[in-house]
């Protein structure tokens, strides 16, 4: 056992990091440090995530009562519109791994950097014009379309700023593709030697199988969209029935797309949760090798149940059983892995600090959200539920239950090694309760409501559901306060929080082995690998007691080269 | 051995050259699901609608569709050229082969602009007065227009690539035997190359069988 103390690591503790290596703006703006980009990220999808977040609120607020008292019905179209496409494209789909997966991946393979810096600026500031042009279509007076964009009402009759919304989401989607084929050559390229992909962390398997997903849904959503703005801007007919043209079709491409892209919002929380879980009860990940097949059968599987979205828009029987069977089939390798998460969990020496209780929170709600997914994919059941607030809850509890609360337990865990500072324990465990209490208050009775007949995207309602809307508008108080809060607590800690030692957690991955925060150029040494990930204990042994603040990395996967 | 083309994060420029190919060719997987949807779309319209799509693919104007395929291919070649003469340190058949490849591809959208100019002139543009009676052929000229615009798009991308490079080539601004920019850029070539190869029988060819 090599008895390594956290201040021992591959790289002495040093006064420049990569934070005060340059202070200008200027010096930001044009970084091509993976770790500063990933802060540029930071910056934006939270700005997104509380124009997304007052969207919402506002939503809320709207369905307390049950005639539609503050907006008119086209504004709370474009409400609703506006919160889904923010909260989709500039929020969720980039935060995983634009932000942990920018700023971790060279870190955890042993790289000092990713494999095309220039392009990863690039991509930043591709997402920044795409964010610009939402904000410019918010500002001028929204979309009304819903999210999904559905041809014709998109192509041919809306009557609002569809062309700006969809040029933002083009760019912002060549934004991601430029981040997924940048990861998927980094992990190919720049694995440090002796880190064989079967050693690789759970978190940088997942990046690289949402990068694979990415690169090839995005293209068919971007080809759809253009698309739209070819019909609205030239009229040239693509979907337009009068002509023979047939809006189903817009609807496989679009869900093509966006079925593997509820994959590119999980599969990243997967990774972090895995983490997590490990660290946290200084256990092996039980299964690590089905855990890895599980991720790549996911990304693979994903891409062939995009029907299920569509089952009552028209499709042939046998169409739909086949679609329902697939996606009966992707929910395998989800519970393989929630299984496996609570297997390693089984005779672990459980730490239940703030990261800990994100991630198995994250574990409960994903498999609620998971488990609807079943009822929703099965045909009787959804024709039922289908549209209805049910369907809206079981997003939410992947999305939000699932990735958001995930993305919550990666700041938290990483923030050590981020700003150099520990976040104060306490209050993030109170936040972390809370978002999970107010989660629930807020999206489980959107499950009940659905089931008895509550249709989504309208605001006006029959009265005997107001009091499901009530009591969802106040969860949504608690869980807006909970995801407040950190915003707070960690600001504080940047200023007065305890210094971070280079290993805080005692955990085994490369990244905790440079100093926190890291220098610029990641490690003194390229560092050489010899062992598994998650070596947290002698494989025939169980996991002993640690003192908190004593826990030991035991066997980290970096050594001097 | 270090060259000046080597740059971070990268240790040996054999590794920098073939992670720079390795990301064009990720790039390019995407771009085949780009353009495959156009040919998805347009293939479930024509055995949606056979008769109509035929009738409007007897519209296009052949001769400039064969000139055009025959330009785009000898551009191909220059290009190929071009790579090889980088990878012997030929600079002036680099530069030149690279001046020919910008200039066919020009050549190209010139043809087609004045094709464009054609289609016009005979209301090939979807709309109340189109051409041809059948709705559905209409749907045609919808995928058409689309289809050669985001391939002119690409195209361009293109042309400005290879002038930029050809002039840092000249001005010996950098060490183009070393760097894996033009073998890259090559793979995006060809790519635009093929996929006119399937819009060319795509658009042009179908209905014209005797
Ligand atoms: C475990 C496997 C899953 C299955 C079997 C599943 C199944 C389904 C089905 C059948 C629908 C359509 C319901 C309807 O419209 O009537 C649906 C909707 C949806 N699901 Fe899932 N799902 C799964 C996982 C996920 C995950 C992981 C996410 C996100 C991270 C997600 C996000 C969504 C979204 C956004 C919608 C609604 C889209 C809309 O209509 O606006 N699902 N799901
Ligand atoms: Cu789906």
């Amino acid at each position: 056992m090599t008895d390594m103390t956290a201040e021992s690591g591959l790289t002495a503790p040093r006064s420049d990091t990569y934070l005060n290596h340059g202070s200008t703006l200027w010096s930001w703006l044009t970084t091509t440090d993976h770790k500063r980009i990933a802060l540029l990220y930071f910056g934006s999808i939270t700005l997104f995530f509380f124009i997304g977040g007052a969207a919402a609120t506002m939503i809320r607020l709207e369905l307390i009562s049950p005639n539609g008292a503050l907006f008119t019905n086209d504004g709370y179209n474009r409400l609703f519109t506006l919160h889904g496409v923010i909260m989709v494209w500039f929020f969720l789909v980039p935060s995983i791994p634009t932000t942990f997966g920018n700023f971790l991946l060279p870190l955890m393979i042993g790289a000092s950097d990713v494999a095309f810096p220039r392009l990863n600026l690039f991509s930043w500031y591709l997402n920044t014009v795409g964010g610009l042009l939402v904000v410019a279509c918010l500002v001028l007076g929204g979309v009304d379309t819903g999210w999904t964009f559905y041809t014709p009402f998109s192509s041919m009759f809306s009557n609002s700023y569809v062309f700006l919304a969809v040029a933002a989401v083009f760019v912002v989607g060549f934004s991601t593709i430029a981040t997924g084929v940048n990861f998927i050559v980094t992990v190919h390229a720049l694995r440090a030697p002796g880190m064989t992909w079967f050693r690789l962390p759970l978190f940088v398997w997942t990046q690289y199988a949402t990068a694979i997903v990415i690169i090839l849904a995005t293209p068919v959503l971007a080809i759809s969209l253009a698309l739209i703005a070819a019909e609205r801007l030239f009229g040239l007919p693509i979907f337009d029935p009068q002509h023979g043209g047939d809006p189903v079709l817009f609807q496989h491409l679009f869900w093509f797309y966006s079925h593997p892209a509820v994959y590119i919002m999980i599969l990243p929380a997967f990774g972090v949760v895995s983490e997590l879980i490990a660290c946290f009860s200084r256990r092996q990940v039980f299964g690590y090798t089905a855990m890895v097949w599980a991720i790549l059968g996911i990304s693979v599987i994903g891409f062939f149940v995009w029907g299920h979205h569509m089952f009552v828009a028209g499709m042939s029987p046998f169409a739909a059983l086949v679609f329902s069977f697939l996606s009966f089939i992707v929910a395998v390798p989800s519970a393989i892995k929630v299984f496996n998460w609570t297997f390693t969990l089984y005779r672990g020496q459980i730490y239940f600090e703030a990261p800990m209780l994100y991630a198995l929170g994250f574990i409960g709600l994903f498999t609620i959200g998971g488990l609807t997914g079943l009822f929703t994919a099965s045909l009787p059941i959804d024709v039922h539920v289908t549209d209805s607030y049910f369907v809206v809850a079981h997003f939410h509890y992947v999305m939000v239950g699932g990735s958001v609360s995930a993305f919550f337990g990666a700041l938290h865990f990483w923030w050590p090694k981020i700003s150099g500072r520990m976040a104060p324990d306490g209050w993030a465990r109170f936040a972390a309760i809370l978002m999970f209490f107010g989660f629930n208050f807020t999206f489980f009775p959107q499950f009940v409501m659905g089931y008895l007949g509550m249709n989504r995207r309208y605001h006006h309602y029959a009265p005997e559901f107001q009091i499901y809307h009530v009591a969802s508008s106040m969860g949504a108080v608690i869980l807006a306060a909970a995801y407040l809060l950190p915003m707070g607590y960690l600001t504080w800690s940047l200023f007065r929080g305890q210094k971070a030692r280079a290993n805080p957690w005692g955990a085994t991955g490369l990244e905790w082995q440079t100093s926190s925060p890291p220098p610029k150029h990641n490690f003194d040494q390229r560092p050489v690998v010899t062992e598994r990930a998650y070596v947290y204990h002698p494989d025939q042994e169980s996991p002993r007691h640690e003192e908190p603040n004593a826990r030991e990395p035991h066997n980290p996967q970096g050594q001097r080269g | 051995m270090s060259s000046p083309a080597l740059h971070e994060p990268f240790e040996a420029i054999d590794r920098q050259r073939l992670s720079a190919a390795l990301g064009m060719w990720v790039f390019l997987a995407s771009e085949i699901l780009f353009f495959g949807s156009l040919f998805l779309g347009f293939t479930v319209y024509r055995s949606l609608h056979p008769q109509a799509i035929l009738e409007a693919g007897r519209e296009t104007n052949v001769v400039f569709g064969s000139v055009n395929t025959a330009i785009l291919l000898i551009s191909s070649v220059t290009m190929a050229v071009a790579d090889k003469a980088a990878e012997r340190g030929l600079r002036r058949m680099v530069v030149g082969c690279l001046a020919a490849t910008a200039a066919l591809g020009l050549a190209f959208l010139v043809l087609k602009g004045l094709e464009y100019r054609e289609d016009i002139h005979e209301h090939l543009v979807p709309g109340p007065d189109f051409k041809l009676k059948t709705p559905a052929a209409q749907l045609f000229f919808g995928f058409y227009w689309s289809m050669t615009a985001i391939h002119a798009v690409h195209l361009t991308i293109g042309i400005a690539a290879v002038c930029l490079f050809a002039w840092r080539v000249s001005r010996r601004a950098f060490d183009f035997t070393a760097s894996a920019a033009l073998p890259s850029l090559g793979l995006y070539w060809h790519l635009v190359d093929i996929i006119w190869i399937f819009l060319y029988p795509l658009l042009y060819l179908g209905g014209r069988a005797p």
